[in-house]
């Protein structure tokens, strides 16, 4: 298991981190993998996102669940993992599970078949999916690792959480790139936002005060096919 | 002003008051001021073209001022009467202007009639006012019209139009706005099927395209407005500045010509500075500035500055208080300011109109010649303004094509005709038919723009429950909310703005925390980001010293120093006109020409052929020369900096496929470089591939289908689209509060729409948008079938004189592809780097 992970890795072109100790894999796509604790997590899938808006008439495409689905499936297929940890905000809002289209329902009760599945609640979705298996908690500890949604403002040892949806930008030649990207200084990670309608906000912005070590600062910038670790010094705000 | 020959049947024409107001300011009337009189009063409709300075505006409100001097009295009792004429100006501005200049002779003939301007600008209680007493004559943009339309009770308020009167109609309907505002016109006829419409133009290449543009066009049919011409006046008087300095091979900033510039402004009272971009202005105002030994007011006018900065200088030209005024495309229009004697024109005119119309601006006396120096940059711009030159004496016109009404722009009138009153497809159909740029547009396209505005048009038909307009049992189209018309009413019109940063001043030293000071001006979100606190720049004339940014402001204070960075702006950059084009072309292969050359440049020309060869004029010169450790292809297609760009994209994809490893590209107005690791003159002589093969149409198939879709160009022109066509809402200033996070951005939605429905037809609006607009797709096209058969190759062992200008170009512009990666990927090595093994 182990070991296929680990060829998985230069496949495709993660970069790998230590939170708290324990060994993970920022993978391009968003996503965040455990090898020894074979766990997958995932952060603001926002499913629904596009009917959400609809509803309040901004008739944006219909496809957005489809599009991170099949995100989703590719990187389940490649790491297998025995466990999926979805880090809230799962469903843009609280009757987005009730809108699901029965095909993704589908496609998403056979994702999650076979393993361990939990859905930590986020300020978007506090309450469990309609209609779902899987296990809806408020915060999962594994290993030395404690997932939850939106990061603490306490300092708290080997903490991942999501809700902030960071991205990166850097300005080099003259030029800016800005990307989503995993923020940590060792001790927390905030993980990027990997629903296909999810915006970002810049790690630099006042939001996110306090949650890090300023001289440890990283930022996994996602590429198209690698991640590109940048040092907190290189950032730009805005 | 001359006096004329007295028409024989003027006094019929012209009522008593008229004549004498006429014969008190020592004028007589103007044949086509009489001639679109008569014909108008008769419910004609006319398109009158003629130059600045012949009485145009008051020639296109003769026909309502004499009606209504002539209408009687409302007694009382009897209902207030509504708009009876409507003018629609491109500018704010001008609809001002047009108030104050109107409001004149009205006033001193003594007539009764109200004259208002509704804009932007106008406040909510006296729009409201208008609505319940309509002045007689209303002053307007076509933005303001698309909204009075899709009020209710808009065929109340519109019941006794007689006119509308459209100024700049030659600059109106080239754009989404012209497409609007065709619209509008349509519904308006809707309402009074006798309005008679009025054109106002300056000349065009084809006048026959806005006579129809003027008319309802009926299917099967094309009727056309009546026509008036007035001959252009006098014949400007233009030189080329034949500087004594060196003109550079390359770049835009003229630089070389300002002790000359600045000789010319002492020796005339206003003159009028014109310069191609925002960047240039800036730049040529500095260095005038600083050559301004005697103190000489000078002024910068652009349309990123504060309004209230450019209405004071527009005050000050008025006040003929200004010696200089550099200016770009913001003057373009046909506002009358002051006494301009000069018009200078820094750069490339990069169309013969476009230099006819700024020339126009000096000396508003059609009968005195208007005096102009055109001052080129470089080389290339030699040639250029010499062809422009011939041009305007020979009264040749490159006004661009009308293009067909796009489907953003009628999504926004569906919905916008849904918010008036429900409406019957059948009817609505037909009625958007008669404005000219829809004439074309089938049923089945119609039904899929009404099927987007109800539910988005998806073939994944999901969004049923939430439909922004329904149909009623009756058949009718009605919008189920009336949020819905209220998100119709934000976001209308058809300008949509590159995000923008307010520019404040603070005191120096007190950096971030420094309180507000003025706005200056806005500048470009990307430009912004680009810069790290403590950089120089140039705006507004002033050196500014980047603090940061605080939410939607980018806060400066006084700068100094060296190291001086211009912003760039995404607009206003006009491409090579393909009339030009050809003249140039035309003039390279004939040395006969070359005589009203500056000597330098002919030089240049006689060193080209000397070293490699000057194509014939339907040849295309390819050459290639290794250099460094490089080797280049460098083609002169003179087909402007779109297409080439375009080119240049579609030519690396190929050259990579067939091993030559390129490397990058870059492209002038004039000609484009590639550059690779391998020998291409080589490969081209191994026929793999060949010169024919590489620039073979079939590029325009896949291989431009599968770079667009990755293109940010196509990206920009969704959003613009999307934005348009009322499927995301513009952004408002403060709105960037609410943060990233909240909105969906126009990138992620064009992805998935991509991917999962490409033939959405909000995406093939936006194709159809990027190949007319940014890629120059069918300019592009024209040249591939023009050299076919015609390429002429040259092996060099060294660079051109003709190379020159486009190989200095190389590393001044970013070049594209996947060059973000690498970037991202250079920091990344630097930390890799810094930090030691890991």
């Amino acid at each position: 298991m182990n070991f296929s992970a680990a060829r998985a890795v230069t496949a495709i072109g993660g970069e790998a981190v230590t939170v708290a100790g324990e060994r993970a894999l920022c993978d391009p796509r968003g996503t965040l993998f455990f090898p020894d604790l074979s766990l997958l997590a995932v952060s603001d899938l926002h499913l629904e996102k596009g009917s959400s808006f609809a509803r309040r008439g901004a008739l944006i495409p219909p496809y957005d669940t489809a599009a991170t689905l099949a995100r989703l499936e590719t990187v389940i297929a490649d790491y297998q993992p025995r466990i999926v940890v979805s880090l809230g905000d799962s469903f843009h809002d609280g009757k987005g599970a009730e809108r699901l289209h029965p095909d993704f329902r589908l496609r998403l009760g056979e994702l999650m078949t076979g393993r361990d599945w939990f859905w930590i609640a986020g300020n978007h979705d506090p309450e469990a999916p309609a209609d779902l298996p899987g296990e809806t908690v408020l915060e999962l500890a594994v290993g030395a690792v404690l997932f939850r949604h939106e990061p603490s403002k306490l300092r708290v040892e080997g903490e991942i959480a999501g809700h902030l949806h960071p991205c990166a930008r850097i300005v080099q030649r003259g030029r800016s790139v800005r990307r989503r990207c995993f923020a940590g200084d060792g001790t927390r990670l905030i993980m990027p936002a990997f629903g296909a309608y999810t915006g970002s906000l810049n790690v630099l912005d006042r939001a996110y005060q306090g949650l890090f070590r300023r001289e440890t600062l990283m930022a996994y910038m996602l590429g198209a096919e690698r991640v590109f670790a940048i040092s907190g010094a290189m950032l730009r705000p805005g | 002003m001359t006096a004329e020959p007295r028409l024989a049947d003027e006094p019929a024409l012209l009522p008593e008051p008229f004549t004498r107001w006429f014969a008190a300011k020592g004028w007589a009337p103007r044949a086509h001021q009489l001639e679109l009189l008569a014909n108008a009063r008769a419910g004609r409709s006319m398109l009158l073209i003629a130059p600045t300075g012949a009485g145009k505006t008051l020639a296109g409100f003769l026909p309502s001022l004499t009606e209504l001097a002539g209408r009687p009295r409302r007694r009382p009792g009897e209902r207030p009467r509504g708009v009876h004429t409507l003018y629609i100006s491109p500018l704010k501005a001008l609809a001002v202007d047009i108030e104050r200049n109107l409001g004149k002779p009205v006033e001193e003939i003594g007539l009764p009639i109200s004259i208002e301007t509704r804009t932007g600008d106008t406040p909510a209680h006296k729009r409201q006012r208008q609505k319940l007493a309509p002045p007689d004559i209303l002053l307007t943009t076509p933005e303001q019209l698309a909204l009075l339309i899709a009020s209710n009770g808009a065929d109340r308020f519109f019941e006794d139009l007689r006119y509308i009167v459209l100024d700049e109609l030659h600059s109106l309907v080239t754009s989404k706005r012209g497409h609007l505002l065709a619209l509008g016109l349509a519904r308006l006829r809707s309402f009074v099927p006798d309005l008679t419409a009025i054109g106002l133009s300056a000349t065009v290449a084809e006048p026959d395209e806005l006579r129809r543009w003027l008319v309802p066009q009926p299917p099967g049919a094309a009727p056309m407005a009546g026509l008036i011409t007035v001959a252009g006046g006098a014949k400007p008087d233009i030189a080329i500045l034949d500087s004594r300095a060196r003109v550079p091979w390359s770049g835009h900033s003229a630089r070389y010509a300002i002790p000359e510039i600045y000789e010319a402004i002492r020796r005339h009272k206003m003159t009028l500075l014109f310069v191609n971009t925002r960047s240039q202005a800036e730049l040529l105002f500095q260095e005038l500035w600083r050559a301004n030994e005697d103190a000489l007011p000078i002024a910068l006018h652009h349309g990123s500055l504060e309004v209230g900065q450019r209405r004071r200088v527009e005050q000050a030209m008025a006040d003929n208080a200004l010696s200089a005024i550099v200016a770009t495309s913001t003057l373009d229009l046909g506002i009358d300011w002051g006494d301009v004697d000069l018009v200078v024109h820094v750069g490339a005119p990069k169309g013969a109109s476009r230099l006819a119309q700024r020339i126009g601006r000096a000396n508003h006396r059609m009968d005195e010649p208007s005096k102009a120096i055109l001052i080129p940059a470089n080389r290339f711009e030699v040639l250029e303004c010499r062809a422009a030159l011939d041009a305007n004496y020979l009264g040749a016109q490159d006004t661009p094509p009308l293009l067909a009404g796009t489907l953003d722009v009628l999504a926004q009138h569906v919905l916008g005709s849904a918010c008036a009153a429900p409406f019957d497809a059948d009817q609505l159909y037909a009625e958007i038919r008669t404005a000219a740029p829809y004439a074309e547009l089938t049923r089945e396209t119609f039904d899929r723009v009404v099927d987007f505005v109800a539910t988005g048009g998806y073939a994944l038909r999901s969004y049923e429950r939430y439909a922004r307009i329904r149909r009623t049992k009756e058949g009718l189209w009605r919008v189920t909310h009336p949020r819905i018309a209220q998100q119709y009413r934000l976001n209308v019109g058809t300008i949509v703005e590159m995000p923008e940063l307010n520019v404040r001043y603070v005191r120096q030293g007190r950096g971030m925390a420094g309180r507000g000071g003025p706005v200056l001006g806005k500048i470009e979100e990307y430009f912004a980001e680009t810069l790290r606190p403590g950089d120089n720049f140039l705006f507004a004339g002033k050196i500014l010293h980047f603090e940061g940014i605080r939410e939607n402001e980018c806060i400066v204070s006084n700068g100094s120093g060296a190291n001086i960075i211009v912003p760039s702006y995404a607009g206003g950059k006009f491409p090579l006109s393909t009339y030009l084009a050809e003249q140039v072309r035309a003039m390279l292969a004939d040395p006969e020409r070359w005589q009203n050359l500056p000597e330098q440049v002919a030089e240049w020309l006689a060193m080209q052929k000397l070293r490699s060869v000057l194509p014939k004029k339907g040849d295309m010169l390819v050459e290639t020369f290794p250099k460094g450790n490089r080797h280049y292809m460098v083609c002169y297609p003179f087909e402007g900096r779109l297409a080439h760009q375009t080119l240049g994209m579609l030519l690396t994809r190929r050259l990579e496929r067939a091993n030559a490893r390129p490397l990058g590209f870059v492209a002038t107005d004039y000609s484009l470089a590639v550059w690779a690791l391998d020998d291409m003159g080589a490969l081209f002589r191994k026929k793999q591939p060949s010169l024919a093969e590489l620039f073979d149409e079939d590029m325009l198939g896949d291989d431009l289908d599968a770079w667009l879709n990755d293109s940010w160009m196509l990206k920009r022109t969704f959003r613009n689209c999307a934005v348009i066509a009322g499927l995301i809402e513009k952004r408002f200033p403060g709105q960037e509060k609410s943060g990233r996070q909240v909105t969906v951005s126009a990138d992620l939605i064009y992805d998935v729409l991509r991917s999962h429905e490409p033939d959405h037809i909000l995406l093939q609006a936006t194709r159809s948008d990027a190949a007319a607009g940014l890629l120059d797709v069918s300019r592009l096209g024209a040249l591939l079938s023009r050299i076919r058969g015609r390429i002429v190759h040259k092996v060099l062992d060294r660079i051109s004189p003709l190379a020159v200008p486009v190989m200095l170009e190389i590393g001044k512009e970013p070049v594209n592809g996947g060059a973000n990666e690498s970037l991202l990927m250079e920091a990344a090595d630097l930390v890799e780097e810094a930090m030691g093994p890991r």
